[in-house]
């Protein structure tokens, strides 16, 4: 269980986590999600004892960080940046943390093991791929057995192999009881993976619901038509109580009728269609609009996104 | 392999077992898991060689070089000819490489980020500086120790008659070799803070050359008076003081030189967890 009370971080002028309150609670995924600079990383060190709050307080079974007598056997955590020497060997690495605690050597080498590094573990770990170091990453989390476990972005530059590997874990360890709490940028992986979802934008709590909820929510319908005299449908499907939008390619996202009877009204305007079909907005895209106002740095790329209708260019779940 | 029933081969239990006091974080531990950092890195291993060569290395190359050249010194010379010294020549040297060392202990942890998953074991950062400024301590005393002691006694082999050798049981031999390896112990871990204080190892590295180096070329461009009034509370004087056998003029006794640089350590070790524990990780 972890539980933010007001968090809050400062740096300089920038207040990068602002007033975040939430709880994280046992047996089951829950994800933190995101845009770039959102404040994820700096909550998740702050949860660690590493950066310290501003304002507010986070505890971690009732307790502040360092006030955990053995913190490696309640909080595993995987931060953004390596946090590894590149010149010890794995097995060093994970044994120095393990003295600190009182781990015996015995379960070095069984998280050693688990996470499939056992013909690897002599080598220094700047010589590891990346997707090694992320399991080395993971062994030190694991290694106090902890019933509390943190990962920042955790299948960042992971192959698909090395995705599914994390999800399964993931999954695994929040089935056994365990706290689990996973920062993403990806709605769309947090799909994969949550049960609940903490959703913040420039630090600040945009949402905290079910996953489920989440895509009941976003996956609205619309439905795409096409047609040669899009003016004169567009006006006689408002009459008939749609909400219609003009698409810049010049096909119309109509909301508020079944497709059926938006086939009917076009017979009856005597209006010729090319296209009619019904469409729903990606996981994707009910995340960037919910999180639309609060995106710290926006290229141009994600120019301006009337998310309530969009596109439609991103097939629903397929990314 | 399969990645959804790993964690519960553990049982929580398991982790309690061992040595650790029960519910707390023990201080033996923490001083292993320094250990265990220091010696399983490879620059530990390449600084404590250079440490042994250059400081054996040149005290030998000085004794040698001296002892080609008795025939030319003056009468004068002869008199205040201090072999032990000569054959302590490589400590200059060895103040870069056991400073290097000392920096490298904490700012290597924050050139990778493990001074997170440091920190992450345990909190109390106090005892994580204290903890490595003892097995850094311990492991710099014993080696400089070692490495004054041969150096010591490899110099004075290469004397021959009629050129005058020293041995440990002549006033103030003793006091020179031992002291010169307490001095790079202790200079060690006034890298150690400097290093905690400024977190990363370039700009450590300079401030400490620059306070150990530069500072006495700068101290040169003030007049004579004020230079003998500071010129004895540099590093650089003291040492001098120590790897003599008599007194040394405008220096501190050898042990009073000795027990200031271990107030500047302490001052500037002290500093360091302060700030360790205020700034973020
Ligand atoms: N140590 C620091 N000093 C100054 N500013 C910081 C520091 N750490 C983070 N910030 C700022 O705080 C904000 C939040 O950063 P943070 O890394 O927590 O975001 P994030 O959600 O993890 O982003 P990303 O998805 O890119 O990892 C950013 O504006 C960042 O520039
Ligand atoms: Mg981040």
């Amino acid at each position: 269980m972890i539980e933010a009370r007001g968090l809050t971080k400062n740096y300089g002028a920038t207040t990068a986590v602002d007033g975040l309150t939430f709880d994280v609670r046992p047996g089951m995924v829950t994800g933190f999600l995101g845009p770039n600079g959102s404040g994820k990383s700096t909550t998740m060190r702050m949860i660690m004892g590493l950066d310290h709050p501003s304002a507010g307080a986070v505890t971690v079974n009732g307790r502040r960080y360092g006030e955990l007598p053995r913190p490696l056997c309640e909080v595993g955590g995987l931060l953004e940046a390596k946090a590894i020497h590149p010149g010890r060997s794995a097995f060093n690495h994970l044994w120095c943390l393990a003295q600190t605690n009182g781990i015996p050597r015995s379960r070095v080498n069984e998280v050693i093991e688990l996470v499939g590094l056992r013909d690897v573990a002599r080598r220094r770990a700047g010589t590891f791929s990346l997707g090694m170091g992320q399991r080395l990453g993971m062994a030190a989390a694991l290694l106090g057995d902890p019933s509390v476990l943190l990962f920042d972005e955790p299948v960042n530059g992971l192959d698909p192999e090395g995705i599914r590997w994390v999800r399964n874990l993931l999954k695994g360890l929040a089935a056994e009881g365990r706290t689990v709490f996973v920062s993403s940028h990806l709605m769309s992986e947090m799909a994969l993976t949550a049960d609940h979802l903490i959703v913040i934008g420039r630090g600040r709590l945009i949402a905290d619901l079910p996953v489920a909820e989440f895509i009941a929510q976003s996956s609205r319908q619309f439905v795409r038509v096409r047609s040669p005299e899009a003016d004169r449908l567009a006006a006689a499907l408002r009459n008939a109580g749609a909400s219609v939008l003009s698409e810049p390619d010049g096909s119309l996202a109509v909301t508020g009728l079944p497709i059926s009877s938006i086939g009917v009204e076009a017979g009856r305007s005597g209006v010729v269609l090319h296209e009619l079909s019904p469409q729903a907005a990606s996981l994707e895209e009910a995340f960037m609009e919910l999180t639309h106002d609060s995106v710290e740095y926006r290229g141009d790329l994600l120019g301006d996104p009337a998310l309530g209708d969009p596109a439609g260019s991103i097939p629903n779940g397929a990314r | 392999m399969s990645a959804t029933s790993p964690v519960t081969t553990a049982p929580t239990s398991q982790a309690a077992g061992t040595g650790a006091s029960p519910g707390d974080l023990s201080v033996r531990g923490v001083l292993a898991s320094e250990w265990t950092k220091l010696r399983s890195v490879r620059s530990t291993v390449w600084s404590l060689a250079a440490l042994a060569v250059v400081t054996i290395g040149l005290g030998a190359l000085v004794s040698a070089v001296t002892n080609n050249r008795w025939r030319t010194f003056s009468f004068a010379d002869r008199l205040t000819f201090d072999p032990t010294s000569r054959s302590l020549r490589g400590v200059f040297l060895a103040q870069l490489a056991i400073g290097v060392l000392g920096i490298l202990v904490i700012t290597s942890e924050y050139g990778t980020g493990m001074i997170r998953s440091t920190l992450s074991a345990v909190p109390n950062r106090p005892l994580v500086l204290a903890a490595k400024a003892i097995v850094f301590g311990l492991v710099a005393l014993v080696v400089s120790e070692a490495v004054t002691f041969v150096a010591f006694l490899v110099g004075q082999s290469l004397f021959t008659s009629p050129v005058p050798h020293a041995t440990l049981g002549q006033p103030g031999v003793l006091r020179a070799v031992v002291g010169s390896g307490l001095y790079l112990a202790v200079l060690g871990l006034l890298a150690l803070g400097i290093g905690s204080l400024i977190r990363h190892t370039a700009g450590a590295i300079s401030t400490f050359v620059g306070l150990l180096l530069i500072l006495p070329l700068l101290l040169q461009a003030f007049p004579t008076s004020v230079q003998t009034a500071l010129g004895k509370y540099l590093p650089l004087t003291i040492i001098q003081a120590m790897i003599r056998v008599q007194p040394t003029p405008k220096a501190f006794a050898p042990w009073a030189g000795l027990a200031l640089l271990g107030g500047y350590t302490l001052v500037v070790l002290l500093a360091a967890g302060v700030l360790f524990v205020k700034r973020d990780a």
